[in-house]
Protein backbone atom coordinates (compact mmCIF):
# COMPACT_ATOMS: atom_id res chain seq x y z
CA UNK A 1 0.00 0.00 0.00
CA UNK A 2 1.10 3.52 -0.67
CA UNK A 3 0.41 5.93 2.16
CA UNK A 4 -1.79 8.95 1.42
CA UNK A 5 -0.15 12.35 1.24
CA UNK A 6 -1.37 13.15 4.78
CA UNK A 7 -0.08 9.86 6.21
CA UNK A 8 3.27 10.32 4.48
CA UNK A 9 3.60 13.91 5.72
CA UNK A 10 2.70 12.93 9.26
CA UNK A 11 5.22 10.10 9.18
CA UNK A 12 7.87 12.43 7.77
CA UNK A 13 7.37 14.73 10.77
CA UNK A 14 7.69 11.77 13.15
CA UNK A 15 10.92 10.66 11.44
CA UNK A 16 12.34 14.18 11.67
CA UNK A 17 11.49 14.32 15.38
CA UNK A 18 13.06 10.95 16.13
CA UNK A 19 16.12 11.04 13.87
CA UNK A 20 19.53 11.54 15.46
CA UNK A 21 21.19 14.88 14.78
CA UNK A 22 24.59 14.86 13.09
CA UNK A 23 27.44 16.10 15.29
CA UNK A 24 27.80 19.32 13.30
CA UNK A 25 30.47 20.97 15.47
CA UNK A 26 32.65 17.85 15.68
CA UNK A 27 32.31 17.28 11.94
CA UNK A 28 33.16 20.90 11.20
CA UNK A 29 36.26 20.76 13.41
CA UNK A 30 37.42 17.56 11.71
CA UNK A 31 36.80 19.06 8.26
CA UNK A 32 38.67 22.23 9.24
CA UNK A 33 41.62 20.34 10.71
CA UNK A 34 42.04 17.81 7.91
CA UNK A 35 41.27 20.25 5.08
CA UNK A 36 43.66 22.76 6.61
CA UNK A 37 46.39 20.15 6.98
CA UNK A 38 46.05 19.11 3.34
CA UNK A 39 46.30 22.76 2.28
CA UNK A 40 49.35 23.29 4.52
CA UNK A 41 51.06 20.30 2.91
CA UNK A 42 50.30 21.81 -0.51
CA UNK A 43 51.67 25.18 0.61
CA UNK A 44 54.83 23.46 1.86
CA UNK A 45 55.46 21.91 -1.56
CA UNK A 46 54.64 25.20 -3.29
CA UNK A 47 57.17 27.08 -1.18
CA UNK A 48 59.71 24.34 -1.83
CA UNK A 49 59.16 24.60 -5.59
CA UNK A 50 59.43 28.41 -5.49
CA UNK A 51 62.61 28.16 -3.42
CA UNK A 52 63.93 25.78 -6.07
CA UNK A 53 63.50 28.58 -8.57
CA UNK A 54 60.37 27.47 -10.48
CA UNK A 55 58.10 30.22 -11.83
CA UNK A 56 54.77 30.46 -9.97
CA UNK A 57 52.51 28.99 -12.71
CA UNK A 58 54.74 25.95 -13.12
CA UNK A 59 55.18 25.53 -9.37
CA UNK A 60 51.37 25.45 -8.96
CA UNK A 61 51.05 22.73 -11.62
CA UNK A 62 53.79 20.72 -9.94
CA UNK A 63 52.10 20.98 -6.54
CA UNK A 64 48.76 19.88 -8.04
CA UNK A 65 50.53 16.81 -9.45
CA UNK A 66 52.19 16.03 -6.12
CA UNK A 67 48.90 16.37 -4.21
CA UNK A 68 47.11 14.13 -6.72
CA UNK A 69 49.85 11.52 -6.27
CA UNK A 70 49.47 11.74 -2.48
CA UNK A 71 45.67 11.41 -2.68
CA UNK A 72 45.82 8.47 -5.07
CA UNK A 73 48.60 6.84 -3.04
CA UNK A 74 46.66 7.10 0.22
CA UNK A 75 43.62 5.66 -1.58
CA UNK A 76 45.66 2.70 -2.78
CA UNK A 77 46.92 2.10 0.74
CA UNK A 78 43.33 2.08 2.01
CA UNK A 79 43.82 5.16 4.18
CA UNK A 80 41.94 7.93 2.38
CA UNK A 81 38.47 6.46 2.90
CA UNK A 82 39.13 6.46 6.63
CA UNK A 83 40.20 10.09 6.55
CA UNK A 84 37.13 10.96 4.47
CA UNK A 85 34.77 9.21 6.88
CA UNK A 86 35.82 11.61 9.63
CA UNK A 87 36.64 14.76 7.73
CA UNK A 88 33.81 14.79 5.16
CA UNK A 89 34.22 17.75 2.82
CA UNK A 90 37.53 18.58 4.49
CA UNK A 91 38.95 15.56 2.69
CA UNK A 92 36.67 15.61 -0.37
CA UNK A 93 37.10 19.19 -1.49
CA UNK A 94 40.91 19.50 -1.88
CA UNK A 95 42.45 18.02 -5.02
CA UNK A 96 43.46 14.94 -3.02
CA UNK A 97 39.75 14.15 -2.67
CA UNK A 98 39.30 14.45 -6.42
CA UNK A 99 42.20 12.01 -6.85
CA UNK A 100 40.55 9.69 -4.32
CA UNK A 101 37.28 9.66 -6.23
CA UNK A 102 39.07 8.59 -9.41
CA UNK A 103 41.56 6.14 -7.85
CA UNK A 104 38.85 4.43 -5.77
CA UNK A 105 36.70 3.94 -8.88
CA UNK A 106 39.69 2.57 -10.78
CA UNK A 107 40.39 0.08 -7.99
CA UNK A 108 36.77 -1.00 -7.68
CA UNK A 109 36.10 -1.52 -11.37
CA UNK A 110 39.46 -3.09 -12.22
CA UNK A 111 37.83 -6.51 -11.94
CA UNK A 112 35.39 -5.70 -14.72
CA UNK A 113 38.32 -5.22 -17.10
CA UNK A 114 40.38 -2.30 -18.40
CA UNK A 115 37.91 -1.20 -21.06
CA UNK A 116 34.38 -1.56 -19.67
CA UNK A 117 35.54 -1.50 -16.04
CA UNK A 118 38.25 1.08 -15.47
CA UNK A 119 37.78 2.87 -18.80
CA UNK A 120 34.03 3.33 -18.62
CA UNK A 121 33.67 3.80 -14.86
CA UNK A 122 36.76 5.84 -13.94
CA UNK A 123 34.76 9.07 -13.72
CA UNK A 124 31.56 7.73 -12.11
CA UNK A 125 32.05 10.07 -9.15
CA UNK A 126 34.34 12.73 -10.61
CA UNK A 127 32.43 12.95 -13.90
CA UNK A 128 29.71 15.37 -12.77
CA UNK A 129 32.36 17.69 -11.29
CA UNK A 130 34.20 17.84 -14.60
CA UNK A 131 31.03 18.23 -16.67
CA UNK A 132 29.64 21.09 -14.61
CA UNK A 133 33.02 22.76 -14.10
CA UNK A 134 33.46 22.87 -17.89
CA UNK A 135 29.87 24.01 -18.41
CA UNK A 136 30.22 26.75 -15.79
CA UNK A 137 33.55 27.82 -17.33
CA UNK A 138 31.89 28.11 -20.72
CA UNK A 139 29.02 30.22 -19.37
CA UNK A 140 31.41 32.53 -17.51
CA UNK A 141 33.59 32.89 -20.62
CA UNK A 142 30.58 33.84 -22.75
CA UNK A 143 29.45 36.42 -20.20
CA UNK A 144 32.95 37.86 -20.02
CA UNK A 145 33.13 38.07 -23.81
CA UNK A 146 29.78 39.86 -23.99
CA UNK A 147 30.74 42.31 -21.26
CA UNK A 148 34.40 42.97 -21.96
CA UNK A 149 34.90 41.78 -25.52
CA UNK A 150 37.11 38.88 -26.68
CA UNK A 151 40.01 37.90 -24.41
CA UNK A 152 43.24 39.75 -25.06
CA UNK A 153 41.45 42.81 -26.40
CA UNK B 1 -4.79 -30.87 4.31
CA UNK B 2 -5.45 -28.96 7.51
CA UNK B 3 -3.19 -25.97 7.08
CA UNK B 4 -5.11 -22.79 7.92
CA UNK B 5 -4.83 -19.39 6.40
CA UNK B 6 -6.23 -16.43 8.27
CA UNK B 7 -5.81 -12.99 6.75
CA UNK B 8 -2.16 -12.75 5.81
CA UNK B 9 -1.09 -15.52 8.17
CA UNK B 10 -0.54 -19.18 7.43
CA UNK B 11 -0.68 -21.56 10.40
CA UNK B 12 0.91 -24.93 9.74
CA UNK B 13 -0.97 -27.82 11.26
CA UNK B 14 2.09 -30.05 10.98
CA UNK B 15 4.74 -27.41 11.60
CA UNK B 16 7.87 -28.22 9.57
CA UNK B 17 11.10 -28.46 11.55
CA UNK B 18 14.31 -26.54 11.08
CA UNK B 19 16.74 -29.46 10.96
CA UNK B 20 19.92 -27.45 11.03
CA UNK B 21 21.26 -23.95 10.49
CA UNK B 22 24.64 -22.33 9.96
CA UNK B 23 25.95 -18.78 9.92
CA UNK B 24 29.13 -17.74 8.12
CA UNK B 25 30.22 -14.15 8.73
CA UNK B 26 32.98 -11.67 7.93
CA UNK B 27 35.63 -10.29 10.28
CA UNK B 28 33.65 -7.26 11.49
CA UNK B 29 30.60 -9.36 12.37
CA UNK B 30 32.92 -11.93 13.97
CA UNK B 31 34.30 -9.23 16.25
CA UNK B 32 30.84 -8.16 17.41
CA UNK B 33 28.71 -9.17 20.40
CA UNK B 34 27.29 -12.28 18.68
CA UNK B 35 30.72 -13.66 17.67
CA UNK B 36 30.34 -16.82 19.76
CA UNK B 37 27.09 -17.78 18.01
CA UNK B 38 28.44 -17.90 14.48
CA UNK B 39 29.74 -21.13 13.00
CA UNK B 40 32.47 -19.68 10.83
CA UNK B 41 34.16 -16.29 11.09
CA UNK B 42 36.22 -15.30 8.05
CA UNK B 43 39.50 -13.51 8.63
CA UNK B 44 39.08 -11.24 5.61
CA UNK B 45 36.28 -10.23 3.27
CA UNK B 46 37.90 -11.44 0.04
CA UNK B 47 38.49 -15.05 1.16
CA UNK B 48 41.42 -15.31 -1.24
CA UNK B 49 39.05 -15.02 -4.21
CA UNK B 50 39.42 -12.80 -7.27
CA UNK B 51 36.41 -10.60 -6.53
CA UNK B 52 34.04 -9.67 -3.69
CA UNK B 53 31.24 -11.35 -5.64
CA UNK B 54 33.13 -14.63 -5.76
CA UNK B 55 33.80 -14.34 -2.03
CA UNK B 56 30.07 -13.91 -1.32
CA UNK B 57 29.23 -16.97 -3.43
CA UNK B 58 31.87 -18.97 -1.59
CA UNK B 59 30.33 -17.98 1.74
CA UNK B 60 26.87 -19.06 0.58
CA UNK B 61 28.20 -22.45 -0.51
CA UNK B 62 29.99 -22.94 2.79
CA UNK B 63 26.97 -21.95 4.88
CA UNK B 64 24.59 -24.25 2.98
CA UNK B 65 27.01 -27.19 3.12
CA UNK B 66 27.47 -26.63 6.84
CA UNK B 67 23.71 -26.40 7.45
CA UNK B 68 23.21 -29.64 5.50
CA UNK B 69 25.92 -31.38 7.50
CA UNK B 70 24.38 -30.23 10.77
CA UNK B 71 20.94 -31.33 9.63
CA UNK B 72 22.46 -34.66 8.55
CA UNK B 73 20.87 -34.28 5.14
CA UNK B 74 22.82 -35.35 2.04
CA UNK B 75 22.89 -33.23 -1.12
CA UNK B 76 20.93 -35.80 -3.08
CA UNK B 77 18.15 -35.65 -0.47
CA UNK B 78 17.59 -31.92 -0.90
CA UNK B 79 14.40 -31.34 -2.87
CA UNK B 80 14.77 -27.59 -3.32
CA UNK B 81 17.20 -24.83 -2.54
CA UNK B 82 15.65 -21.39 -1.93
CA UNK B 83 17.70 -18.26 -1.54
CA UNK B 84 18.61 -14.77 -2.52
CA UNK B 85 20.91 -11.84 -1.92
CA UNK B 86 21.20 -8.14 -2.72
CA UNK B 87 23.10 -8.31 -5.98
CA UNK B 88 21.66 -7.64 -9.42
CA UNK B 89 20.22 -10.89 -10.77
CA UNK B 90 20.97 -12.43 -7.31
CA UNK B 91 24.23 -13.81 -8.68
CA UNK B 92 25.80 -14.68 -5.32
CA UNK B 93 23.07 -17.21 -4.60
CA UNK B 94 22.51 -18.40 -8.19
CA UNK B 95 26.22 -19.09 -8.59
CA UNK B 96 26.24 -21.01 -5.32
CA UNK B 97 23.24 -22.99 -6.60
CA UNK B 98 25.31 -23.93 -9.64
CA UNK B 99 27.80 -25.64 -7.33
CA UNK B 100 25.19 -27.11 -4.98
CA UNK B 101 23.51 -28.73 -7.98
CA UNK B 102 19.97 -29.07 -6.54
CA UNK B 103 16.66 -27.67 -7.86
CA UNK B 104 16.71 -23.94 -7.19
CA UNK B 105 14.20 -21.16 -6.60
CA UNK B 106 15.87 -17.74 -6.65
CA UNK B 107 14.19 -15.26 -4.32
CA UNK B 108 14.37 -11.52 -3.89
CA UNK B 109 12.94 -9.78 -0.88
CA UNK B 110 15.92 -7.52 -0.15
CA UNK B 111 16.85 -7.89 3.53
CA UNK B 112 13.63 -9.81 4.23
CA UNK B 113 14.75 -12.67 1.97
CA UNK B 114 15.45 -15.11 4.80
CA UNK B 115 11.82 -14.84 5.96
CA UNK B 116 10.55 -15.31 2.43
CA UNK B 117 12.73 -18.43 2.15
CA UNK B 118 11.63 -19.82 5.53
CA UNK B 119 7.97 -19.22 4.69
CA UNK B 120 8.15 -20.87 1.28
CA UNK B 121 10.26 -23.77 2.59
CA UNK B 122 7.67 -24.44 5.29
CA UNK B 123 4.84 -24.23 2.73
CA UNK B 124 6.63 -26.72 0.45
CA UNK B 125 7.27 -29.16 3.29
CA UNK B 126 3.87 -28.88 4.97
CA UNK B 127 2.15 -29.08 1.60
CA UNK B 128 3.85 -32.40 0.95
CA UNK B 129 5.80 -31.16 -2.06
CA UNK B 130 9.21 -31.59 -0.47
CA UNK B 131 10.92 -33.46 2.32
CA UNK B 132 14.06 -31.38 2.75
CA UNK B 133 14.39 -27.77 1.65
CA UNK B 134 17.68 -25.90 1.97
CA UNK B 135 17.66 -22.12 2.15
CA UNK B 136 20.15 -19.29 2.36
CA UNK B 137 20.28 -15.53 2.36
CA UNK B 138 23.45 -13.51 2.05
CA UNK B 139 24.97 -10.07 1.83
CA UNK B 140 28.52 -8.83 1.50
CA UNK B 141 29.57 -5.34 2.47
CA UNK B 142 31.72 -4.66 -0.57
CA UNK B 143 29.48 -6.18 -3.25
CA UNK B 144 26.49 -4.25 -1.90
CA UNK B 145 28.29 -0.94 -1.38
CA UNK B 146 29.64 -0.80 -4.92
CA UNK B 147 26.25 -1.65 -6.36
CA UNK B 148 24.12 0.63 -4.23
CA UNK B 149 26.54 3.40 -3.28
CA UNK B 150 30.22 4.12 -3.86
CA UNK B 151 33.52 2.32 -4.46
CA UNK B 152 35.00 0.78 -1.31
CA UNK B 153 37.95 3.18 -1.04
CA UNK B 154 35.95 6.35 -1.73
CA UNK B 155 36.34 8.68 1.25
CA UNK B 156 32.80 9.77 1.94
CA UNK B 157 31.21 10.70 5.24
CA UNK B 158 28.17 8.57 6.04
CA UNK B 159 25.14 10.28 7.52
CA UNK B 160 24.27 9.23 11.08
CA UNK B 161 21.22 7.37 9.81
CA UNK B 162 23.20 5.15 7.42
CA UNK B 163 23.61 1.46 8.14
CA UNK B 164 26.45 -0.92 7.44
CA UNK B 165 25.75 -3.81 5.04
CA UNK B 166 26.81 -6.93 6.89
CA UNK B 167 29.11 -9.51 5.37
CA UNK B 168 27.16 -12.54 6.49
CA UNK B 169 25.26 -15.60 5.34
CA UNK B 170 22.61 -17.55 7.15
CA UNK B 171 21.58 -20.96 5.84
CA UNK B 172 19.15 -23.57 7.12
CA UNK B 173 17.46 -26.83 6.21
CA UNK B 174 13.71 -27.19 6.72
CA UNK B 175 12.34 -30.72 6.92
CA UNK B 176 9.40 -32.83 8.07
CA UNK B 177 7.41 -32.15 11.23
CA UNK B 178 8.81 -33.90 14.27
CA UNK B 179 12.31 -34.32 12.86
CA UNK B 180 13.76 -31.41 14.82
CA UNK B 181 13.18 -29.46 18.00
CA UNK B 182 12.75 -26.06 16.35
CA UNK B 183 9.70 -25.66 14.16
CA UNK B 184 8.06 -23.07 11.95
CA UNK B 185 4.47 -22.77 13.17
CA UNK B 186 3.18 -19.62 11.45
CA UNK B 187 4.22 -17.16 8.80
CA UNK B 188 2.66 -13.77 8.17
CA UNK B 189 3.34 -12.61 4.65
CA UNK B 190 3.74 -8.85 4.53
CA UNK B 191 2.31 -6.41 2.05
CA UNK B 192 4.51 -3.84 0.38
CA UNK B 193 4.23 -0.62 2.38
CA UNK B 194 5.44 2.78 1.22
CA UNK B 195 5.24 5.83 3.47
CA UNK B 196 6.91 8.12 1.00
CA UNK B 197 10.44 7.97 2.44
CA UNK B 198 13.05 8.65 -0.22
CA UNK B 199 16.44 8.63 1.51
CA UNK B 200 18.45 5.47 0.68
CA UNK B 201 20.84 6.46 3.47
CA UNK B 202 17.99 6.16 6.00
CA UNK B 203 16.45 2.78 5.23
CA UNK B 204 15.44 2.12 8.84
CA UNK B 205 12.92 4.95 8.71
CA UNK B 206 11.64 3.70 5.34
CA UNK B 207 11.17 0.11 6.58
CA UNK B 208 9.65 0.79 10.02
CA UNK B 209 6.03 1.19 8.76
CA UNK B 210 6.26 -2.13 6.84
CA UNK B 211 7.51 -3.93 9.95
CA UNK B 212 4.79 -2.35 12.10
CA UNK B 213 2.15 -3.31 9.51
CA UNK B 214 3.20 -6.96 9.41
CA UNK B 215 3.62 -7.27 13.19
CA UNK B 216 0.20 -5.73 13.86
CA UNK B 217 -1.34 -7.97 11.20
CA UNK B 218 0.29 -11.01 12.76
CA UNK B 219 -1.28 -10.35 16.17
CA UNK B 220 -4.64 -9.62 14.58
CA UNK B 221 -4.60 -12.81 12.48
CA UNK B 222 -3.43 -15.10 15.28
CA UNK B 223 -5.35 -13.45 18.11
CA UNK B 224 -2.18 -13.58 20.21
CA UNK B 225 -0.69 -10.97 22.50
CA UNK B 226 2.96 -9.86 22.39
CA UNK B 227 3.38 -11.73 25.71
CA UNK B 228 3.07 -14.98 23.75
CA UNK B 229 6.64 -14.44 22.53
CA UNK B 230 9.95 -14.53 24.37
CA UNK B 231 11.48 -12.35 21.71
CA UNK B 232 10.25 -10.34 18.75
CA UNK B 233 13.07 -9.50 16.35
CA UNK B 234 12.86 -7.04 13.52
CA UNK B 235 15.40 -7.51 10.73
CA UNK B 236 17.52 -4.44 10.22
CA UNK B 237 15.58 -1.37 11.34
CA UNK B 238 18.60 -0.27 13.39
CA UNK B 239 18.91 2.78 15.63
CA UNK B 240 16.52 5.00 13.66
CA UNK B 241 13.90 2.53 12.45
CA UNK B 242 13.53 0.33 15.51
CA UNK B 243 12.19 2.99 17.92
CA UNK B 244 10.03 4.36 15.08
CA UNK B 245 8.50 0.92 14.60
CA UNK B 246 7.87 0.57 18.35
CA UNK B 247 6.13 3.95 18.33
CA UNK B 248 3.96 3.06 15.32
CA UNK B 249 2.94 -0.17 17.06
CA UNK B 250 2.13 1.66 20.27
CA UNK B 251 -0.21 3.90 18.31
CA UNK B 252 -1.99 0.73 17.21
CA UNK B 253 -2.23 -0.29 20.86
CA UNK B 254 0.58 -2.87 20.81
CA UNK B 255 3.27 -2.58 23.49
CA UNK B 256 6.13 -4.97 22.78
CA UNK B 257 8.42 -3.64 25.54
CA UNK B 258 11.90 -5.08 26.00
CA UNK B 259 11.12 -8.28 24.11
CA UNK B 260 11.24 -6.22 20.91
CA UNK B 261 14.81 -6.21 19.61
CA UNK B 262 16.47 -5.70 16.23
CA UNK B 263 19.02 -7.91 14.44
CA UNK B 264 20.66 -4.78 13.01
CA UNK B 265 21.35 -3.53 16.53
CA UNK B 266 22.72 -6.88 17.72
CA UNK B 267 25.45 -7.48 15.15
CA UNK B 268 27.88 -4.71 16.11
CA UNK B 269 28.72 -2.93 19.33
CA UNK B 270 29.08 0.80 19.84
CA UNK B 271 32.83 0.84 19.36
CA UNK B 272 32.47 -0.60 15.87
CA UNK B 273 32.13 1.97 13.18
CA UNK B 274 28.59 1.61 11.76
CA UNK B 275 26.60 4.55 12.96
CA UNK B 276 23.01 3.33 13.00
CA UNK B 277 23.55 -0.46 12.92
CA UNK B 278 23.78 -3.35 10.50
CA UNK B 279 21.70 -4.13 7.42
CA UNK B 280 21.68 -6.56 4.52
CA UNK B 281 20.12 -9.93 3.70
CA UNK B 282 22.82 -11.60 5.78
CA UNK B 283 22.03 -9.54 8.88
CA UNK B 284 18.73 -11.16 9.90
CA UNK B 285 19.77 -14.44 8.23
CA UNK B 286 22.93 -14.84 10.31
CA UNK B 287 21.24 -13.73 13.53
CA UNK B 288 18.54 -16.32 12.83
CA UNK B 289 20.91 -19.15 11.85
CA UNK B 290 23.48 -18.34 14.55
CA UNK B 291 21.93 -16.79 17.61
CA UNK B 292 18.21 -17.50 17.34
CA UNK B 293 18.23 -21.10 16.13
CA UNK B 294 20.81 -22.21 18.69
CA UNK B 295 19.02 -20.50 21.57
CA UNK B 296 15.76 -22.16 20.53
CA UNK B 297 17.45 -25.52 20.12
CA UNK B 298 19.03 -25.25 23.56
CA UNK B 299 15.68 -24.33 25.05
CA UNK B 300 16.51 -20.80 26.20
CA UNK B 301 13.71 -19.43 24.03
CA UNK B 302 10.35 -21.15 23.72
CA UNK B 303 8.73 -19.09 21.01
CA UNK B 304 10.04 -16.16 18.98
CA UNK B 305 8.73 -13.95 16.19
CA UNK B 306 11.30 -13.11 13.53
CA UNK B 307 10.32 -10.17 11.32
CA UNK B 308 13.00 -9.46 8.68
CA UNK B 309 12.50 -6.21 6.82
CA UNK B 310 13.46 -5.34 3.26
CA UNK B 311 13.70 -2.10 1.29
CA UNK B 312 12.64 -2.81 -2.28
CA UNK B 313 14.34 0.11 -4.02
CA UNK B 314 17.11 0.17 -6.57
CA UNK B 315 19.74 2.85 -7.19
CA UNK B 316 17.86 3.70 -10.41
CA UNK B 317 14.47 4.07 -8.71
CA UNK B 318 15.97 6.36 -6.06
CA UNK B 319 17.76 8.50 -8.64
CA UNK B 320 14.47 8.88 -10.49
CA UNK B 321 12.93 10.32 -7.33
CA UNK B 322 10.73 7.34 -6.43
CA UNK B 323 9.96 6.66 -2.78
CA UNK B 324 11.15 3.42 -1.17
CA UNK B 325 8.60 0.58 -0.95
CA UNK B 326 9.34 -1.88 1.85
CA UNK B 327 8.21 -5.30 2.98
CA UNK B 328 8.42 -7.36 6.16
CA UNK B 329 7.49 -10.99 6.71
CA UNK B 330 6.97 -12.55 10.13
CA UNK B 331 7.97 -16.11 10.98
CA UNK B 332 7.07 -17.86 14.23
CA UNK B 333 9.79 -20.22 15.44
CA UNK B 334 8.90 -22.47 18.31
CA UNK B 335 10.68 -25.09 20.32
CA UNK B 336 8.64 -28.25 20.56
CA UNK B 337 8.48 -30.28 23.78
Amino acid sequence: MKATKEQADEYKRLVMRRSPRPAVLRNALWAFGVGGTICAVGQFFLNLALLGGLPLTEAVSLVAGVMIAIGAGLTGLGVYDRIGKRAGMGAALPITGFANSIASAAMDFRREGLLLGVGARLFTIAGPVIVYALAAGLVVAIIRMLVAGPAGS
Amino acid sequence: MTTKKNGQTIGFSNPPAVLGAAAVVGPKEGAGPLAGWFDVVKADRLLGMKSWEQAETKMVEEAVNLALAKAKVRHQDVDFFLGGDLLNQIVATSFAARTLDVPFFGLYGACATVAEALALAAVLVDGGFAVNVALASSSHHDTAERQYRFPAEFGIQRPVTAQWTATAVGAAVVGPHGKGKVQVTHVTVGRVVDYGQKDPMDLGAAMAPAAADTIARHFEDTGRDPEAYDLILSGDLAAVGHPLCAELLERKGLRLDSRFVDCGLMLYDDTQEPVAGASGCGCSASVFAGYLFKNLEQGRFKRVLLVPTGALHSPTSCQQGESIPCVAHAVVLERSG
